[in-house]
């Protein structure tokens, strides 16, 4: 109990500083390592009510007892929980900033580093941001516009004081506390994150987008996002992610939970580019994440689109369960590994309901000597008379050190169903690389092209902010790889 | 010693076992019983045994026995061949060898087909030398449970050695009949397969069952070709669907040899085949393909491995299934190109139909590359049969059951013309026909 009081005390200090002007930013962190102390603070430092609390201890118990996933592909040291920052906020004035004016401004200068034009993108873009900077909301925009047609796009904390009702539904709904080591963290530690709700009926009049941005040293990213998709609704979700370079290896392990009700339909983008580690492999974000949509209602569909491009491990599953009759779950990844990164990605299509239908492809890029694997689950369950799913997994493998790998799992109980599944692995095309460089273009330009061509199908489910941003990536991923 | 299931047997069997004076093969045995007891059977837990449960297999409460039963009431074993065919055979019946049944013909000169009992009478050195040398020394952190529990128990099995050049142009036929005892047994047949440079031979093995008991076989093989050998491989497990069925194959593929092997499962009520083929030479090629045909509560799992170690090697795997009515199918299939081993080639296709709505197949091809100049592809699909055909076929008469018979049949017959000793083929398409129309091929 004394520890208890002694946190309590601590998070009274550090409220001190809370009226303090701040021209460097300066993490408000909590204590290093990892105890029901720590949960505690989060919990307190967020305001939050008890029954949260108890959900979130309840998980930090089940998680000292879980044992760490060995299955995957993936290599790494030992993760010492202990040696981590859990919560890191930007300082700010409690109330929060009103409009970009109140906005921290180093916080912006840094943002127009990273060539975020956080001020340009209300008149060019019609992207609404809703910025995460180092696991605090610090700027939301268009709120009005969204606010008008109903639809709640706000930091999840502040869902949790103003939507309870929502946020107690539907928390852990798709991904229970237990479901992982590395999600039942995170329902211990998630600091914040995105919450959107678009009502009945309510086509998003634009499409909605989160940048999330690992800045302070040491600090794990517990990113919780819950997407909730009433009848008849529709929206379209864009996740992009950059890093500035350091050297420790920095724990990621955020969880987004998508619910999609009746007729309504969730399309989740992301580009992933965090700091890769160095050519050695020294460095670089461990990004393990846990994703998962539900299909509830009948002619539901959630679609996953993915550019994994960064981060020196992946360990990613965007999944779908298909219970509503005649939803669709679709997923569309590259995975492009350089240097020493290593990737284990892939995703799981639950069919349940009758007539589901799913579509995977995946592209999986390999260069250096790093790992790629596709690990991916389709299963029909006994009552998805009628269910159909198409897999489709390409590698590409640039240079003779580096690994690609596919793992499907395929459990078919149902005999009306339709089961495909297709992989190849191949090289780069020497004659393709030839062409391209006969008629002048530099080698990495040539690459660039070929395995842009090599994605096509999945870029070209990117809306359009992205397409531009991710084929620039895949330039700038694998430079150095060929020569 | 462990509460592990089968490890009591080995006080049973001890001074029954063959060779069980020589030092270096008691050595083996007593090192393969321990990693057994330590491991037990393998569980769901294992990633490589994730879909089959070997459950049912420790409820039967099997016995051993050290000698035949003496009285078995046929005077021939059945054959797969045509009767006219001149061919070689070895006849066992649970697990032992019977003389009286085999009929080893006119064996061309360099060509050796025996028992493991004999050669481990009379050529001791020969098999310390090559009994493990395939499947790898089991040493402690041994993966394969079944193998481990084979060498520890291994009573007897066939030994077939061809010599440099030896070809053989008949077939030889090795038949292991079940059941024939008085109460539920398990046994542990254990086979070698050894030839020299350039020699081929095709081998068929069938499995099937005379008497009334559940058995449990647990087989153990070792096949390695030198530079240039060819074996055809063709297994046909018929056994009885009360019987239990698993098979762990080894294959070490020398350089432009070839090992090419089909089989077919109908019978069991679980069964395993598990093959591992190391392509270890250059211009070493695999062949291994399967059809199978599950009922009732039948469970067949083939998992297989295949590892390309050197550069420009090739394998080419086609599975076929039909599962019915509660039955489960599994197809595990690996496929590994090692670091260096460009210019490999890998295929590797997983198709079935399902017939019934409680029918279940769980597949999962896997490709792990280390080289960049390969080309590798694998495919599965899992579906009921093709509407439009049955339609297409209904409406030209043909009554329902006849047409599903018609495609099922079309569907498996592919992967069994594709067989290269056609001798067989007849055979199996005739168990095929049986399957379909309900019955059990009798023998």
């Amino acid at each position: 109990m004394a520890a208890t009081v002694e946190t309590v005390e601590r998070v009274r200090a550090l409220d001190k500083y809370k009226y303090g002007f701040v021209t460097d930013i300066e993490s408000e962190t909590a204590p290093k390592g990892l105890s029901e102390d720590t949960v505690r603070f989060i919990s307190a430092k967020k305001g939050e009510p008890e029954w949260l609390l108890e959900w979130r201890l309840k998980a930090y118990r089940h998680w000292l007892k879980m044992p760490e996933p060995g299955w995957s592909k993936v290599q790494f040291p030992p993760i010492d929980y202990q040696d981590s920052y859990y919560y890191s906020a930007p300082k700010s004035p409690t109330d929060g900033p009103k409009s970009l004016d109140e906005v921290d401004p180093k916080l912006l200068e840094t943002y127009a580093k990273l060539g975020i034009p956080l001020n340009e993108q209300k008149l060019l873009a019609g992207v609404a941001v809703d910025a995460v900077f180092d696991s605090v909301s610090v700027a939301t925009t268009f709120k009005k516009n969204l606010e008008e047609v109903g639809v709640i796009f706000c930091p999840i904390s502040e869902a949790v004081k103003n939507h309870p009702e929502l946020v107690r539904r539907y928390l852990g709904s798709v991904v229970p506390y237990a479901d992982n080591k590395h999600a039942c963290l995170n329902s211990a530690v998630f600091t914040d994150g995105s919450f959107v709700y678009i009502p009945k009926g309510v086509r998003c009049p634009m499409e909605l987008s989160t940048y999330f941005r690992i800045n302070a040293q040491n600090t794990g990213q517990f990113e919780r996002t819950l997407i909730i998709a009433e009848e008849g609704s529709y929206v379209s979700y864009l996740e992009g992610c950059t890093a500035p370079q350091r050297d420790e290896n920095q724990l990621h392990a955020a969880v987004v939970e998508l619910v999609a009700l009746d007729d309504a339909e969730i399309k989740y983008s992301t580009v992933q580019n965090w700091y890769p580690g160095d050519e050695e492999g020294k460095g670089g974000i461990y990004n393990f994440v846990t994703k998962r949509g539900a299909c509830r209602g009948r002619n539901s569909k959630i679609s996953w689109t993915q550019v994994e491009t960064g981060s020196a491990i992946t360990w990613k599953y965007p999944s779908c369960i298909l219970q509503g009759d005649n939803s669709v779950g679709e997923f569309y990844s590259i995975a492009i590994t350089n240097n020493r990164q290593q990737a284990d990605t892939g995703t799981k299509m639950i069919h349940l309901g009758k007539n589901t239908r799913s579509r995977i492809i995946a592209k999986g890029i390999a260069a250096g000597r790093s790992d790629s694997t596709y690990r991916g689950l389709v299963r029909i369950g006994a009552k998805a008379a009628g269910a159909r799913n198409f897999t489709q997994c390409d590698s590409l493998l640039i240079g003779d050190k580096c690994g690609a790998h596919t793992v499907p799992y395929i459990e078919t109980k149902n005999r009306r169903a339709i089961v495909e599944h297709e992989a190849t692995t191949s090289r780069i095309s020497e004659d393709q690389l030839f062409y391209c460089r006969q008629r002048g273009m530099s080698q990495e330009d040539a690459v660039a092209l070929v395995v842009n061509g090599f994605c096509r199908e999945v870029m070209q489910q990117l809306p359009m902010e992205f397409a531009v941003e991710a084929q620039k990536l895949v330039g700038i991923s694998l430079e150095g790889s060929v020569g | 010693m462990s509460d592990a299931p089968f490890t009591d047997h080995y006080g049973v069997l001890r001074d029954a076992l063959p060779g069980h004076d020589l030092p270096w093969l008691s050595r083996l045995r007593a090192s393969a019983l321990e990693s057994f007891s330590v491991s037990g059977l393998p569980t769901q837990r294992r990633e490589s045994w994730k879909y089959t449960s070997l459950r049912p297999l420790e409820k039967v409460g099997f016995g051993v026995t050290g000698a035949p039963r003496a009285c078995i009431s046929i005077d021939r074993a059945p054959s797969l061949l045509p009767a006219a065919s001149e061919h070689h055979r070895l006849v066992f019946v649970d697990g032992h060898h019977r003389a009286d049944l085999s009929t080893l013909g006119n064996l061309p000169e360099g060509a050796e087909l025996t028992t493991l009992r004999e050669v481990l009478t009379n050529e001791p050195d020969w098999l310390e030398a090559h009994l493990g040398a395939v499947s790898g020394d089991p040493g402690g952190d041994w993966e394969q449970p079944l193998l481990a529990l084979n060498t520890a128990m291994m009573m007897n099995g066939f030994v077939l050695r061809l010599a440099e050049g030896t070809v053989l142009h008949d077939p030889i036929e090795v038949v292991h009949l079940g059941g024939a005892g008085d109460r539920p047994l398990a046994y542990h047949p254990r086979n070698l397969v050894v030839l020299a440079p350039r020699s081929q031979v095709t081998l068929i093995e069938h499995y099937t069952h005379l008497g009334e008991q559940p058995y449990y076989a647990n087989i153990g093989t070792e096949v390695s070709l030198a530079e240039g050998a060819v074996l055809h491989h063709y297994k046909l497990q018929a056994d009885a669907l009360d019987a239990f069925h698993t098979a762990t194959v080894h294959a070490e593929v020398g350089p432009d040899a070839l090992y090419d092997a089909f089989g077919m499962t109908t019978g069991a009520r679980l069964s395993r085949n598990e093959i591992a083929v190391r392509l270890a030479g250059e211009g070493a090629n695999c062949h291994l393909n399967g059809a199978y045909l599950v009922r009732g509560r039948q469970h067949c799992d083939n998992t297989t491995r295949i590892d390309h170690l050197v550069p420009n090697t090739a394998c080419s795997e086609i599975f076929k299934g039909v599962v019915d009515d509660q039955a489960r199918a599994v197809f595990q299939g690996k496929i590994t190109v090692h670091r260096d081993a460009q210019h490999s080639k890998g295929h590797q296709l997983s198709k079935v139909l399902l017939l019934s709505d409680k029918a279940e197949i769980d597949a999962k091809p896997e490709l792990e590359i280390y080289a960049d100049d390969v080309v590798c592809s694998h495919g599965a699909t899992a579906g009921d049969l093709d509407h439009d055909a049955l339609f297409y076929l209904r409406s030209r008469g043909i009554p329902e059951p006849e047409a599903r018979a018609l495609l099922i049949e079309a569907f498996l017959a592919e992967s069994v013309h594709n067989i290269a000793a056609q001798g067989i083929c007849p055979a199996l398409m005739s168990s095929i026909g049986h399957w379909l129309a309900g019955r059990p091929k009798e023998i």
